[in-house]
């Protein structure tokens, strides 16, 4: 396998509502974006890029099928090669590791990795409905599928096996809104407080609307390439670009129903023991086993023994505060039953922002320094490869060029991850990026 | 207390004519047209390999599916199991389990918004291996706390069926 380079890319601001640019448009206003910050014109680009990945996840929102086609002639693409790819709220990131795999395995030297949703072409409870068709339609979606239900009942589950609390969920939610302040791209950019969230509707007991992610429109793009696809692009602009290497991918699938998880044995990362787990069963509806494989595999790759210490940030998919503190111990920052904690230790906290409240370990590892699903939005198809860009421009240290501001940049960071992940953990991709040397 | 502003309703206007500006260059700046329209469709849905579930509810038998091959024993049943891929054997379930987790959902998908609050539960069983998703009825939703977990309860069946899970839901044990 070749070495595969992130490049450049390109966001197309999420908001609840665009109905001045369809997909196309909004696509086109991403790609733009990234084709610009490497120097490269559309004209040009049309002759260097070799194919393309489309990204979306529902054709109940789009109701025009294989919209990736016209994505591709919108940008001036054709006739070269693409794909559409789907699976959940993973979309984003299962495409950038398709656009990984086609680079890497020597098919194509430049690759456009582009994803968009509208979900604003129908009411909030319409699209939970669609959103809910991503479970089994004969035995859970009509008992009253509801996505945010079927996560209240796992974290349900963390909080009566592991003592987890509202409150540590509130503070994932105060976190990624405050972080979101310095994000210009995203949807939801607030200071609140624990009480803020805990006084919000109630959703599905005990999520909150602050504990949830929102629908949203937009569109993102990331470009990816090989090395001769970096030498190609040097000399059609004259400039180098600074890329980042995908040095790690790692995903896995559960199975579609909750109800048929298993109760097993934990699947340990290197850096943890099999008592450290005695007596729990695992995964259970409140872990995700696909989240793990997929970490496991990722870190293999990429030579990870202890992500907390070899990590510099992770962008993850927080589409509930629940899911995210899940997802720390999915990922190995901290054991399984221990995400409540870590938050509240502060860990995953901007080490330099100002949350109002005192933490203890504050900044040892940024999650979601964008502010994340909860506060830049979920545009499905777009976010895991907005979270591919926010993590490129993290390792370019572009930050202030993109957000207008250094507050949201990781200091020094080398190495980061981001993790996409669908409907109660059906499928998971984690995908390690480095900085470029 | 009273709402400060007049709901929003999705019912719009019928309009036929837009007016163009002389100048085509200002087009641009057209605020984007936003059309309503409706879409609806039956499916002629089998049930198929799933089907003697929905046939066992209609006569007050909640079945699973048992593996011929390894034992496995699924709550929500499929034909093959997915720890070994054997055949699997339809097999009558406990109609008395706990309540493994739960939630109560104040907002739903459109088609079960008129619902709320409604009360779902994962219910695990005696000697079976995985769960089982269904509604819990006879629990004060706003009551709602950790102490449920482990709460026992009992199957029970719409009388009239309408093969859809929901010919089955759980009630507490002494209720």
């Amino acid at each position: 396998m070749r070495p595969v380079y992130a490049v450049s890319g390109g966001v197309s601001k999420f908001a609840r509502a665009r109905p001045e640019l369809d997909f196309r448009g909004m696509v086109k206003e991403a790609y733009d974006y990234a084709l610009t910050d490497l120097h490269l014109t559309p004209q040009r680009a049309r002759e260097i890029v070799d194919g393309t990945i489309c990204s979306y996840f529902s054709d109940h929102f789009t109701r025009q099928l294989k919209a990736g086609s016209m994505v591709q002639d919108y940008l001036g693409l054709c006739p070269k090669p693409g794909k559409r790819i789907e699976g959940g709220g993973a979309t984003g990131g299962l495409a950038v590791q398709s656009g990984w795999e086609a680079v890497a395995s020597g098919r194509f030297d430049i690759c456009v990795v582009y994803g968009f949703e509208t979900m604003s072409r129908v009411n909030t409870w319409k699209g939970n409905e669609f959103i809910a068709l991503a479970s089994d339609t004969n035995f859970d979606y009509p008992v009253g599928g509801f996505y945010s239900g079927y996560y209240a009942m796992m974290v349900v589950r963390h909080m009566k096996e592991f003592g987890t609390t509202v409150d540590q969920m509130a503070l994932v939610s105060v976190k990624n809104h405050r972080n979101a302040l310095h994000n210009p791209y995203a949807q939801k950019r607030r200071q609140i407080t624990i009480e803020d969230v805990r006084r919000a509707e109630m959703v599905a007991w005990p999520l909150t609307m602050l504990d949830i992610c929102v629908m949203s429109d937009g569109a993102a793009a990331l470009i990816l390439c090989s090395e001769d696809g970096l030498n190609t692009l040097h000399k059609a602009t004259g400039h180098t670009p600074l890329p980042a290497k995908i040095t790690g991918v790692g995903g896995g699938l559960d199975a579609m129903r909750m109800a048929d998880r298993p109760h097993g044995e934990v699947i340990l990362l290197p850096h943890e023991k099999p008592e450290d787990y005695r007596g729990l069963n695992y995964p259970g509806v409140h872990s995700f086993r696909a989240g793990r494989t997929a970490a496991k595999a990722a870190y293999q790759m990429a030579g990870i023994t202890n992500p907390l210490e070899e990590l510099d940030f992770i962008e993850l998919h927080d589409a509930y505060t629940s899911s995210e503190i899940q997802t720390y111990e999915d990922m190995g920052l901290c054991r399984y039953g221990e995400g409540g904690k870590f938050v509240e230790s502060g860990t995953p906290f901007m080490p330099a922002v100002d949350y109002g409240y005192h933490f203890p370990e504050q900044g040892r590892i940024p999650i979601n320094p964008s502010g994340g699903l909860i506060a830049c939005g979920h545009p499905v198809g777009a976010t895991g490869i907005m979270q591919g860009v926010f993590a490129l421009w993290q390792l370019q240290g572009s930050i202030h060029t993109h957000f207008g501001s250094d507050v949201l940049q990781v200091k020094n960071a080398r190495r980061g991850a981001i993790h996409s992940h669908a409907g109660t953990g059906t499928y998971v991709v984690i995908s390690i990026l480095e900085k470029g040397e | 207390m009273s709402e400060s502003r007049v709901p929003e309703e999705e019912e719009g206007t019928v309009l036929f004519r837009v007016p163009l500006p002389k100048d085509l260059g200002a087009l641009r700046e057209l605020a984007p047209l936003i059309i309503k329209h409706h879409y609806e469709i039956d499916y002629i849905h089998s049930y198929a390999q799933d089907s003697p579930f929905f046939a066992g509810l209609a006569n007050k038998r909640l079945l699973g599916t048992r593996c011929g091959n390894c034992n496995y024993t699924y709550a929500t049943p499929r034909a093959h199991c997915m720890e070994c891929g054997g055949p699997c054997d339809w097999v009558d379930l406990p109609q008395e389990g706990q309540i493994h987790t739960f939630t109560v959902c104040y907002y739903g998908s459109e088609a079960f918004l008129k619902e709320t609050p409604f009360i779902l539960a994962l219910i695990e069983f005696p000697g079976v291996d995985t769960l089982f998703l269904t509604r819990v009825v006879g629990l004060d939703p706003q009551a709602s706390s950790l102490d449920w977990i482990g709460m026992a309860v009992k199957a029970k069946f719409r009388r009239l069926s309408t093969f859809r899970p929901t010919d089955v839901y759980f009630v507490p044990i002494g209720t």
